[in-house]
């Protein structure tokens, strides 16, 4: 009982520090970094200690300082207790999601059975679908209570988009779901050791239009129109300042992290590396005894998991700094007149196959 | 601990109610609603019904309600006052009604005559799995008839839609 609650506890903090204190800030200094290089600008490159620039990494401290001596303002007529919520709704879902997805699989160390997920719920990827659809009203009520027309129009944007792309997105999955049957992270995880049973092999249409529909739930471009700062101003966090403007930034930068550790369990073999298994690494680390070479192979499970989940961080970033926006009708088009079908059609061939074989 | 968060989240599902039926302003009003669904979906995981809670917040919490929030922001809904006000024979009905319902709850509760906690009753009680089955075997007909009824709905709303557009 109490080896569990350390346990437990454990994970959470891991996982927490992780996406709290590594992700998160880095992911503000890479936003700026890589939209830079691919533009072929210098920046972030002005914070600097004693001539040091380090890079721009410096800008992560600077921007931390600047957050939390700036001026908090409530604009005039703005609901002040929905407005103050907002950015909360926005951030608690993007932090509570990971909670379902194992950064691991199962290791027995000193006699005790290591499972690495904070939480191995059976509703597994639907527990993250529910709160993922809470996350709308930090937008939507952010856009409504500021009292402003353009962060208004960015809210009943951020609706009716993520509203669309909910649809599509959840059934965009269930094609996986009835490949390896089970809503459960961790089994799917689990039965993607072999490298061509990976998600990406059985389901590559399923990849597409989740991880279309995931950028699109996120708000990030091409799909940022409740943002869209060359019409809207910056949308539904126009009237936002300090520490709430950043803890919108800071939800949108840990749905990225959520979203690659998604793809990565569903799609990319979780932790496993290819055409290695976790029996070889045990076998490669006998030397260490039996627990040794279990924590030797945990970590260098939890290596691969968080190096796919770096590597998908990229590649959204590249998307988003890649594509131009998309029109608001182009967005619903998008939504309801392709990915809805092709999602659909997805389902429909999954089950054929399944049948047939 | 159990009891402790079924308390937690009851107490918020009757507030949140409370709030929603009292408040004047639409928003405020539809987001208590939001809550109300959350803490129901809390109620349901403490009874096992982990599918359920999930479908709740997915389905009622998630897509429902935004759209009622979505409408209650593009119409721009006022603040009114009860329409109810001066009908005292609609008031009194709903009285009346809200009334036996409680007292019949009350006397089910004290009769005791509500099943035991079913312990063991079906294997994997709640799991995605078993509700799955039970819906495409037992429930099939009740399942399709809703299903059908949905459609309906849905064709309704866009013929009603349709002859204002045109």
């Amino acid at each position: 009982m109490l080896a569990e609650l350390i346990e437990t506890i454990a994970k959470i903090m891991f996982i927490f520090g992780v996406n709290m204190g590594f992700f998160t800030p880095i992911l503000g200094w890479v936003e700026r970094k890589q939209s830079a290089v691919m533009q072929d600008r210098v920046g972030a490159n002005r914070a600097d200690i004693f001539g040091f620039r380090v890079i721009g990494l410096l800008h992560i401290l600077a921007d931390a300082i600047k957050v939390l001596t700036k001026e908090d303002f409530v604009p005039a007529g703005a609901n002040k207790f929905f407005h103050t919520l907002a950015p909360f709704i926005s951030l608690t879902p993007a932090l509570v999601t990971f909670a379902v997805i194992p950064f691991g699989g199962q290791y027995e160390i000193f006699g005790h059975k290591v499972n690495l997920v904070i939480a191995d719920l059976d509703i597994g990827i639907l527990f993250i679908f529910a709160f993922a659809s809470l996350a709308t009203y930090g937008t939507v009520l952010a856009g409504w209570s500021s009292n402003n027309n353009w962060s208004f129009l960015g809210g009943m944007r951020a609706s009716a988009q993520m509203l669309s792309y909910e649809v599509a997105m959840g059934l965009s999955i269930i094609g996986v779901i009835m490949v390896y049957s089970s809503l459960k992270l961790t089994e799917i995880g689990a039965m993607q050791a072999e490298f061509f049973r990976w998600g990406i092999f059985l389901q590559p249409v399923g990849f597409i239009l989740f991880l279309t529909c995931a950028i699109a739930e996120n708000k990030r471009a091409p799909f940022d129109i409740p943002e869209a700062e060359s019409e809207i101003v910056a949308g539904y966090f126009t009237e936002y300042s300090s520490m709430k403007f950043v803890m919108f930034w800071m939800g949108e930068f840990l749905e990225i992290v959520t979203i690659s550790g998604i793809i990565t369990t569903l799609f990319f073999g979780a932790w496993h590396i290819p055409f290695v298994s976790n029996e070889m690494l045990l076998s490669i680390f006998g030397f260490a005894g039996p627990d040794g070479a279990n924590i030797l192979t945990m970590l260098i499970n939890i290596a691969t998991f968080f190096v796919k989940i770096i590597f998908f961080i990229w590649l959204q970033m590249t998307i988003r700094w890649t594509l131009p926006r998309f029109r608001y009708d182009q967005i619903m088009k998008l939504g309801w007149k392709i990915l809805l079908p092709l999602a659909l059609i997805n389902i429909f061939i999954t089950g054929l196959v399944l049948l047939v074989k | 601990m159990e009891q402790i968060i079924f308390y937690i989240f009851g107490a918020g599902a009757v507030l949140s109610a409370l709030i929603m039926v009292t408040n004047k302003k639409p928003v405020s009003a539809a987001f208590s609603l939001i809550v109300t669904m959350f803490c129901l979906a809390g109620l349901y995981v403490l009874l096992d019904a982990h599918l359920i809670a999930a479908l709740q917040i997915i389905v009622y919490a998630g897509a429902i309600m935004v759209l009622f929030l979505f409408v209650i922001m593009l119409l721009n809904v006022e603040e009114k006052e009860g329409r109810l006000r001066g009908k005292i024979l609609l008031q009194l009905a709903g009285i009346l009604i809200v009334g036996y319902i409680f007292i019949k709850i009350v006397r089910l509760i004290g009769n005791g005559d509500l099943p035991a906690k079913m312990e063991g009753a079906i294997q994997g009680f709640g799991t995605t799995k078993v509700v799955g089955l039970m819906l495409f075997t037992d429930f099939l007909f009740p399942f399709e008839i809703a299903s059908i009824l949905l459609l309906a709905a849905i064709v309704g709303a866009v013929i009603l839609a349709k002859a204002k557009v045109d």
